[in-house]
This record gives C-alpha cells, structure tokens and sequence, in this order.
C-alpha cells in the first residue's frame, strides 16, 4: 500500500512542517542518499518554531561545500558566500542590522580549514552568531579530501594511503576560542539536536554546534564503514551522552567513542554590548547607538 | 537626494588624502567599514572609528583583508552603505570578493592606496601598479569601475562619486588612490549637506510575492532588498537566474555575465569622468591620472612654453577605459604621452584604443617618488617629432 | 483507527532507509516499487502501527515523509496535526 501525495496535496489540511521553510520548487536537493544535511535541517527547523523566532528577523550564511548549500535551499534571507568567510559576511550583517537573528550554517572543512581563522576570531569577539557546523569528517563536494577533521588513518583521495595528521577537536577549540555555548550531537540525536538549536537561539553570544554527519558516498565508502544507514545506527551504538564533559576530552577516532551533548553553556558580553559599552563609556552622550538607514535609501 | 548632515564636516579643512577620503565616505552616507591595517591607507579607516560612533554607525577591524572585504559586504546586505581600504598586498587578498560583489551585484567601495610592489614592496613610498590588477585582479569575466583622484580635495569629492557610482550600477568602485596624494595635505572645501548630491541604493518597492532579487527591466541593474524585510531572497555567488538560484548551464551563463558586463559598458559614457585642457589642435596628448597627473601639469606647461602643441587628458575614472575617446582622438594626433609610476599599464589601454593611428609613447617608473617632469617633457618632445 | 498516519512524497525520496529503520513502530518498509529516479520509496505495512509521532519525518534528509497525529484521536501531547 503506497500512500503517496505530492507537495501539493496538503493531505487533511497538514503538511510537513519542515515545508514551509524549504524552497519546494528547488526539491529534490543534490544531497546524495544518505547524506545526513537534510536531517539537520530538520532539526534546524523544528528548532525554529519551537522557539517562535520571527522568520523575517532571520538571515541565514553558509559558506561553500555540502552544508553550504543548505542556504539555497531553505525559504529565509538566505547568503551563499565564499569559501570559509561564512562567519565574517554573517558579522558584518549582525553589525549593521543587529535586530537580525544570524545562524551560520556550514561544514566542517568550510569552518575549520580556510574559514578557521575567522571560526576564532568570532569566538573570541563572541560575537553573537548561531553557528551550526556539520562534521562530515571530509571534504565532500570536492570529492572526499582530508579536512582538518578527518580522523587519523582514515583514507581520503589526498591520503590515499591513509590519513596521519591529527584532528582537530572542534568543540575543544571553539571553547578555547571563546565560544559560550558548544554542543555536538549526530544525525541519529534528531530531537536533542533542535533543542541544541533552540538554546542557542535563547544566548547572545557565539554558539557553535557540531553535527556529525554520514557522508556514505565518499568517507564511508572509502574506508568500508557501509551506506548512511549503517552510519547512523553506528552513531546510536557508539554515541555516548556526555553533556558538562570537558571539551579537551571529546576528540573523534576513527572508530571510537562519539562523546555528544552540551559541553560549554556560559554568560559572557556579546561583542555589540561590549562595543556600546565602551562607547558610552567614552562618549557619554555623543554616542549615537542605532546605525542610521535613512542615509542609503532616502 | 541630498548628503545627510549628520555624516557631513561642513568646512574648511587642512587634511590628507586619506583623512579627506574617510569624510567623503561619511558624506557619502558610509556608516559601516571593515578594516585591516595596512600603509599608507590605514589613517582611512582610523579616522573613520573615531569618526562613526558619533555619527551613527560602526567600524570593525577585522583578522585579515580576507575578512574585511566580505564583512563590508554583509554590512550591505544588511542595509549599509559600506566600504573597506586596504594597498597592493591587502588589494590582492580582497580579489576574491571583489569578485562577490561583483557576482552578486553588491554596492560598494574598495579604496586602494597604492604603494610600491610587487609583494611587500615599498610600504611608504608610491606607486600606480595596480591599475590592471584593479580591472582584472578577481577571476572570471566582470567589470568594476575605477577612479583616480589627485588631490586631498579630490579624495573628498570623489568618493562620494564612487558610492554614488556603486549604488546606481550595483557594482564595486574600485578607489585607486597613491601614497602620495593619501600623505599629502592641502585644503579641502567641504560643503554644506544640502549642497551634495548622494544617489540612494535602488531598492525594490515590490511586493514579496512578486520580488525576483536579479530580474532587470531595460537597465540591466536589479531591484535590491536587504536581510529583515521579509522578502526572503537567495544570494548565491554561483552562477544564478533571476530568482537567485543557482543555475548553471552555459545559457544562464551567458546571459548573466554578459549583462554584468554590458551594465557597465553601454554606460561608458556616463562614467567617464576626464580632465582634458589644450586639446584641439594638439600633437600631443599627454593621459595621466592620479598623482602622475599634477607633475604631467608642470612638464605641459614647459612644453608649451617650448611652442609644442600638447593638450592634456587626465583620466579621473580609469575603468570602463574610455577607449572611443581615445580612439577618436588617435585620429587628429600624432601621438600620446603616457606617464605612470609602473612598467606601463594603462599605456596599453591607450595603446589599444589607438588601433595604431597615433604613436604612443610611454614614461615608466617603477615607483618608490614620482616622475621628474624633465622626464615626462623628454617624452613629450620626442613624441612632438614624430 | 489508528493515532496517526504518514505522508510520502514518493518523488523526493532516495531510499536511505532512515525512516524504516528508526520508526518506533516498524510500520514502513522499502517498497518494490520505484519513483521516477528509480529509487524504492517506503511503503506502509503497520498502518495500525503509527502513532503519527513524525519521527520518520525529522530523520529524513530528503523531507520525502512525515507523520500526522489523526485528528480526534486522544494523546497526551494534545490533539489535530501540525502546521
């Protein structure tokens, strides 16, 4: 029995409730089977409306790769920017208009390699940006290179004969950085992933989340580990919950223990309250706070 | 519509191309930089952070000129009008998003200081040697506009030029200052607000529904709208269609970048901005530009002084090169004189545009001062002969 | 009748086979026939099964299926579908 409608049916007046967030008339996406981005994106949405963020405040970046694509996909202000410069594009539109909601949406390879000086710096300011990372453990779109966070030993098309670099740990530098809220879940932790979303949108600050992510086309085909499937009931098996866990204590192996929950959830001063901070206090009134918009349009 | 007076510092000033460049992008309507230290353009954006928390607006220093170009960009996005400033190595390192504006057809300003290269070079001394790399340093087919200001006074009123120019074509403006006219000082008029004149950023009045971020009407320059208003639009720096989606066949290529090419080239002669002085019945022309231009003055007038016929062309907008100018020139003299600090740039452009019917002789330097004019009037002399 | 049903968007799915493997239920399984990009959507074989609670929805990455709570039907969490 094949219950079958198409997206145009809305099947007893309901509808996915991921739908109106997507750009249908750009499905089916370019993920491959079994590529976990869409079920993030899931989450993604799920945490949207579970926290009632007002969509037209919401501006969406990515950078370039898999996960970057997500921005072309998803029906918000949406900026598909260059390769690692995801977060600075995403600071330059919370500085100009900060009644924006900015949520950084990339991979692994786009905000830890070339975009990692950026991944720090934007931490450190703690500016007040949602960065959602998906860890695929590779670069995907280019064809399975290493990236900074392949797990050692792996083989990618650039280690043919495996990887022997170490990995970073990108909870552990984010924190280091300081980011004031960090959390990794996986694919398979589809519901503890939206309420990650969803705290990250209650803090001002820089948080980072961490998804890893099947890519069964290129780093689980290359080193056997099966489909996305497989993957995912790898993730279930080999998952453990360890929320408060020290971040220094929860690198990737290739075949290890996937440490996942809220490791960092702090209170510091966002960049922007730090920055009318000290304004005010040298300026006093001559601070003028509210960027003036009267000046581009007329 | 007129400049906003919160931005403007009506006056009488004794300023440097630099300090002078930061009040026109105030004038402008700027209220957003993103910088990164580099000499001799650093005194821009310094002013500029002193400047805008009194205005009304901010100023970042970014990690890295990798970061401080894309930031300005998503300032503009968010609805500022937003520039950065940078010389020769920070130049290079901002040619990728030059590129991304140029793609997603975001307004905005680069300023150059040149500087002697290549590489480090001579932080402290000047050069002209990134005209070509202004015009052609991101990959791909596009068109920027360049302009070259000469003077204090000049680096105020043209970049409001150059702002106005990016929000009328939805095209970067490359701002192509020298070391030597960003250090010196001299005075500089600024006008009352009402007095100037600032186009506004051409944004879209359409509905939601019916709002394609890149369609065109005629003009070939689409409606724009920024992040928070609810239009929920895509911007891609993929090759992309109307809509904004991605779309990569060779037609939507074709149809893409050639528009992008053509916005600027059927409005050449708008652009075009030139000083040109003695040049009917000229032998000789002499195209300048930038600093170049006011030691070219004072070999002129010794040339003249000898009884040569040498008018003067100075180039204010460098890019869209204005080549049917220079073509039609080339058919009523004998040759141009080109005088620039590098190994001969924009010589070729004039070269080019000549097709031949007028010899063109260039007076290189390679930067570190600028010419002597017995240089530039050797060159002019010898060219009178020809 | 039962708590909830699904909703498949045959031409969307990959057959990745989340959805079969995570519902709590068991009610789908990988069909025999194919879409137009010849993959096996899931098909419905424990109807009586589905509780609606649209965890098949939130694991799928190509958003080809979700779950709908009938409406009328008591559950804890409160009743009708979601928007």
């Amino acid at each position: 029995m094949l219950t079958k409608v198409t997206i145009d049916d809305v099947n007893d007046g309901v509808m996915n409730p991921v739908e109106p967030f997507l750009r249908s008339d750009r499905m089916p996406h370019i993920w491959c089977p079994g590529c976990g981005i869409g079920t993030t994106v899931n989450s993604f949405a799920r945490a949207l409306i579970e926290s009632k963020i007002d969509l037209q405040s919401l501006a969406l970046v990515s950078g370039i790769g898999c996960t970057g694509r997500v921005a072309g996909y998803m029906k918000l202000d949406s900026f598909h920017t260059t390769h690692g410069r995801a977060i600075p594009f995403a600071t330059g539109l919370k500085l100009a208009n900060p009644k924006l909601n900015v949520v950084v949406y990339s991979g692994d390879g786009d905000l830890s390699a070339i975009g990692g000086n950026h991944l720090i710096h934007a931490a450190r300011r703690n500016i007040d940006l949602k960065v959602i990372c998906v860890n695929n453990l590779i670069y995907a779109m280019t064809g399975g290179q290493t990236a900074p966070t392949t797990p050692g030993h792996a083989t990618t098309s650039t280690n043919p004969y495996g990887t022997f670099e170490p990995a970073f740990n990108l909870p552990h530098l984010v924190e280091a950085a300081g980011a004031v809220y960090v959390a990794r879940w996986t694919t398979f932790h589809v519901r503890q992933l939206a309420r990650s979303i969803s705290e990250a949108f209650q803090k001002k600050g820089f948080s980072f989340i961490e998804v890893i992510s099947p890519c069964p086309t290129l780093y689980q085909r290359r080193n056997k580990m099966g489909d996305g499937l497989d993957t995912m009931k790898y993730y279930k098996e080999k998952s453990k919950v360890k929320n408060g866990a020290p971040t220094s204590e929860v690198g990737l192996t290739l075949n290890g223990e996937i440490a996942v929950g809220k490791f960092v959830d702090r209170d510091r001063p966002d960049y922007q309250t730090m920055m009318r901070g000290q304004y005010v206090e040298a300026l006093g009134e001559r601070y003028i706070d509210e960027m003036e918009t009267e000046c581009v349009c007329g | 519509m007129k400049a906003d007076p919160r931005g403007v510092l009506t006056g009488t000033h004794f300023l440097d191309g630099d300090h002078a460049c930061c009040e026109g992008a105030l004038a402008a309507g700027a209220r957003f930089a993103a910088g990164y230290p580099i000499t001799p353009s650093t005194e821009v954006v310094e002013r500029f952070a002193a400047r805008v928390p009194t205005v009304g607006g901010s100023f970042i220093q970014m990690e890295d000129e990798l970061a401080a170009s894309i930031t300005l960009q998503g300032a503009v996005w968010g609805g500022a009008k937003a520039f950065t400033v940078t010389s020769g190595p920070g130049f290079s390192l901002m040619m990728e998003h030059i590129g991304y504006a140029a793609m997603t057809e975001t307004p905005c300003v680069f300023v150059d200081v040149q500087r002697g290269g290549p590489s480090t070079g001579l932080p402290t001394l000047p050069a002209q040697a990134d005209m070509m790399q202004a015009r052609w340093g991101s990959h791909g087919d596009y068109e920027i506009i360049a302009l070259c200001p000469n003077s204090p006074q000049e680096c105020f009123d043209l970049t409001i030029k150059a702002f106005n120019l990016a929000e009328e074509f939805r095209v970067p403006v490359m701002f192509m200052m020298d070391e030597v006219v960003g250090h010196m000082t001299e005075k500089v008029v600024i006008p009352p607000a009402d007095q100037i004149e600032v186009v506004p950023r051409k944004h879209t009045h359409k509905s939601v529904e019916d709002y394609l971020p890149y369609e065109t009407n005629g003009d070939m320059v689409p409606e724009m709208a920024h992040a928070g208003e609810g239009y929920k639009f895509h911007v891609t720096g993929l090759t992309h269609d109307e809509r904004g989606y991605p779309n990569m066949t060779p037609q939507i290529q074709d149809k893409l970048v050639r528009r992008l090419q053509n916005k600027i080239r059927t409005a050449v002669d708008r652009i075009t901005m030139t000083e040109e002085d003695g040049i009917e019945g000229a032998d000789v022309v002499v195209v300048s530009y930038g600093i170049t231009s006011r030691v070219a003055q004072r070999a002129i007038e010794l040339a003249r002084g000898r009884g040569v016929k040498v008018g003067k062309l100075r180039l204010i907008t460098a890019w869209p090169f204005p080549e049917k100018k220079i073509a039609e020139l080339a058919g009523r003299v004998k040759a141009f004189v080109v005088p620039e600090l590098n190994l001969g740039q924009m010589v070729r452009e004039v070269e080019r545009a000549a097709a031949g019917k007028a010899k063109t002789f260039a007076v290189s330097h390679a930067g570190g001062g600028v010419h002597n004019p017995d240089e530039i009037l050797n060159a002019i002399v010898e060219a009178s002969r020809c | 009748m039962a708590k909830g049903h699904v909703a498949i968007v045959v031409e969307r799915c990959k057959a990745c086979g989340f959805c079969v493997e995570f519902c709590p239920t068991h009610v789908l399984a990988l069909s025999s026939a194919f879409n137009s990009r010849g993959y096996h959507p899931p098909h419905v074989v424990h109807p009586e099964k589905c509780s609606g609670c649209d965890l098949c929805g939130m694991y799928c990455p190509d958003f080809a299926i979700y779950g709908v709570k009938n409406p009328g039907v008591k559950s804890p969490e409160g009743s009708g579908g979601e928007k």
